[in-house]
């Protein structure tokens, strides 16, 4: 049985307080309803738990967390999965500004638009890349000091039909990973040091892998998503700012 | 003297909301204060307040003045001062409450005036004479009276703020007890400024109110280049500015709404270069000549003023600011969470772009003195634009 709490009349720091007890106890499945605002769940939770949200939670969720696959029903606030190492969390609406900021493992799918500054600090080490996929548009410095890790925008379930894909400032200061973009961008959003290259190699292979589980997420036809041109973005050397004084 | 604390620097952020009903119906205080108290971690307790429009329907015909003063003898200096400049219709104590942890408050009134102008003036008096004089004396007022400050000016409007968090000042000003069409609300966390009562947001002068979360780090530059044109900062903090660079971009220059707001959060050369001419001539134009009205650093501001609610972010978009609307009603807030507090189902949510303005007007002839600053405005009224010409650019650059 999983635990099904009703947390509107908590404040988040109980609500994280009744989840790691039911934790410690062995509970691995949790059901929030009546989320709105409650800051930091599952932050700093290493446990291979489940966890379905329903409402709108707080800043920083899944902040830290190793493990937990955390299943959003609305849209999630800022800093969602910071420095996130290990887990899931799948998003059924949009979300805010710095989503996955300093990422180091795991994934956040979002069906939806994102804000600014997603992917932030991002890296990657050995069998650690964190991933994340943007179902919509995402605003300026997407993926912006980048340093390992993949994330793939797709542009397609968006509310701002006006606005480009992505904002300004693409990938500004990034020197490793790869940002994938189903489209085109403008050469004049992308950051110095930075290029727009056509798929090759393992990238399709990748991206499909990557997308499959994405459209599992959500009920998508993968088809329906490999049907328009990928392209990648990623830095053309290995310290491509090692001559740049000041920017 | 005011005991004004220096704190060390803290790092956080402030938390925002406003509300606006487009028909003019009027929203109660316990709305707002909803939405801010789910941002409650926002701030620290070192400042609260809300603005409300619509308050004072039987005299909204004259400035409301709210008068905050630490002391009896300040209040007289005012209450002199008044009388010998403005027409007094009503004044009153502002209510307020009891609350265990508001330690020694400032005293609070309100005046409801109207400028006087000596004959040769009345001849010549219209409404923006009006508020051109009433802006004179709220300066001067705050400038030279030792200990009392004048924290809302406008018509049918008023400001409540403190140092406590916002349940307190809600509960210090009896805010369950007003309703207004518009609302703006802050819960501060001081970061470079003293958390004092006159510190508190929102900021006002006339009927602009400015609640903010972020810092405006060009305050020198705006600072010196609004005192260019007479306003004085005297409250120590640096959203003060924004409060009279809308006054002066808006009203006195007749720039419209959206187009003030790109010279606060003008957009990049960059961008300006891959505009239409017509377009770059222009916003090329205005970074030029409103240079010292720039507003630099993070910022989400709400901004309020009789008939409209604005939301702007700083260009690259360093603080959040989300919006929704349901019905005829439009919410702002630092998080979405606090629209949903007070609107659980929204038809729209949205996350405004950085330094593109969200504006929300009413509809036209809804509430009484209604204003509209959609448009550029008639030759009269924007005279002081277009006398600029004959300024050198150089001093308006700041």
């Amino acid at each position: 049985m999983p635990l099904d709490l009703e947390v509107s009349p908590f404040h988040y720091s109980q609500v994280n307080r009744i989840i790691r007890e039911h934790i410690l106890k062995g509970e691995k499945e949790f059901i929030l309803r009546g989320v709105n605002g409650h800051r930091y769940l599952f932050g700093g939770i290493s446990a291979k738990i489940s966890a379905q949200i329903y409402g709108t939670p707080g800043l920083d969720l899944g902040s830290f967390m190793r493990g937990p696959e955390i299943r959003v029903f609305g849209n999630v606030q800022d800093g969602a999965g910071n420095t996130m190492d290990e887990g899931k969390i799948i998003v059924h609406g949009m979300a805010g500004d710095v989503v996955g900021y300093a990422m180091r493992g795991g994934k956040i799918h979002i069906y939806g638009d994102v804000g600014y500054r997603v992917g932030i600090h991002m890296k990657a080490y050995m069998e650690k890349v964190p991933v994340i996929v943007i179902g919509g548009k995402a605003g300026d410095f997407l993926g912006e000091y980048m340093a390992g890790g993949i994330i793939i925008l797709l542009g397609m379930h968006t509310i701002y039909p006006e606005r480009p894909i992505a904002g300004l400032f693409l990938g500004t200061g990034m020197h490793g990973g790869a940002i994938y973009v189903r489209g085109k961008v403008k050469e004049s959003q992308l950051g110095l040091g930075l290029k727009p290259y056509a798929l090759e190699g393992d990238d399709e292979k990748l991206l499909e892998n990557y997308l499959k589980e994405y459209c599992e997420d959500f009920g998508l036809q993968l088809s329906e998503v490999l049907k328009e041109d990928f392209i990648k973005i990623t830095p053309y050397t290995h310290r491509p700012y090692g001559k740049l004084y000041a920017y | 003297m005011w005991n004004i604390a220096l704190r060390a620097k803290e790092i956080s952020g402030c938390g925002i909301a406003g509300i606006i009903h487009r028909k003019g119906e009027l929203i109660p205080g316990e709305m707002i204060l909803k939405a801010i108290c789910c941002q409650y971690e926002r701030g620290n307790g070192l400042g609260a307040g809300f603005a409300a429009y619509g308050i004072y329907p039987e005299l909204a015909d004259y400035y409301a003045l709210h008068v905050m003063a630490q002391s009896k003898q300040a209040l007289v200096k005012v209450e002199e001062f008044l009388q010998k400049f403005t027409f007094l219709n009503f004044q009153e104590p502002i209510p307020t409450k009891k609350v265990k942890t508001i330690k020694n408050p400032p005293i609070f009134k309100r005046y409801f005036v109207r400028p006087k102008f000596d004959e040769v003036d009345a001849e010549f008096c219209d409404l923006s004479a009006e508020d051109d004089r009433m802006v004179q004396l709220v300066m001067e007022i705050n400038e030279t009276i030792e200990g009392a400050y004048v924290i809302s000016s406008g018509k049918n409007m008023g400001a409540f703020k403190g140092v406590g968090f916002p349940d307190e000042i809600a509960e210090f000003f009896r805010i369950n007890e007003y309703k207004a069409f518009i609302w703006t609300a802050h819960n501060r966390f001081p970061t470079n400024t003293p958390g004092w009562w006159g510190g508190a947001h929102p900021f006002t002068l006339l009927d602009w109110s400015i609640v903010h979360n972020g810092e405006i780090s060009s305050y020198g530059t705006n600072k010196r280049y609004l005192e260019l044109f007479g306003y004085k900062c005297t409250l120590l903090t640096d959203t003060e500015v924004v409060a009279y660079v809308l006054d002066f971009l808006i009203r006195k220059h007749g720039l419209p709404l959206e187009l003030a707001c790109k010279a606060m959060a003008p957009p990049f050369w960059m961008e300006i270069d891959e505009m239409s001419e017509e377009e770059r001539e222009l916003y090329t134009a205005i970074r030029i000549l409103y240079g010292g009205a720039v507003l630099n650093g993070p910022f989400a501001i709400l901004f309020a003023y009789n008939g409209g609610l604005v939301g702007l972010n700083d260009r690259v978009k360093l603080r959040p600011l989300v919006a929704a609307s349901k019905g005829d009603i439009c919410y702002m807030a630092s998080e979405e969470s606090a629209i949903r507090a007070i609107c659980p189902d929204p038809e729209k949510v949205w996350a405004p772009k950085a330094g593109e303005p969200v504006i929300v007007e009413m509809e036209e002839g809804v509430i009484p003195n209604q204003k509209s600053y959609l448009n550029v405005r008639s030759k009269e009224v924007s005279e002081d634009a277009l006398r600029l010409g004959s300024f050198p650019l150089s001093l308006l650059a700041g």
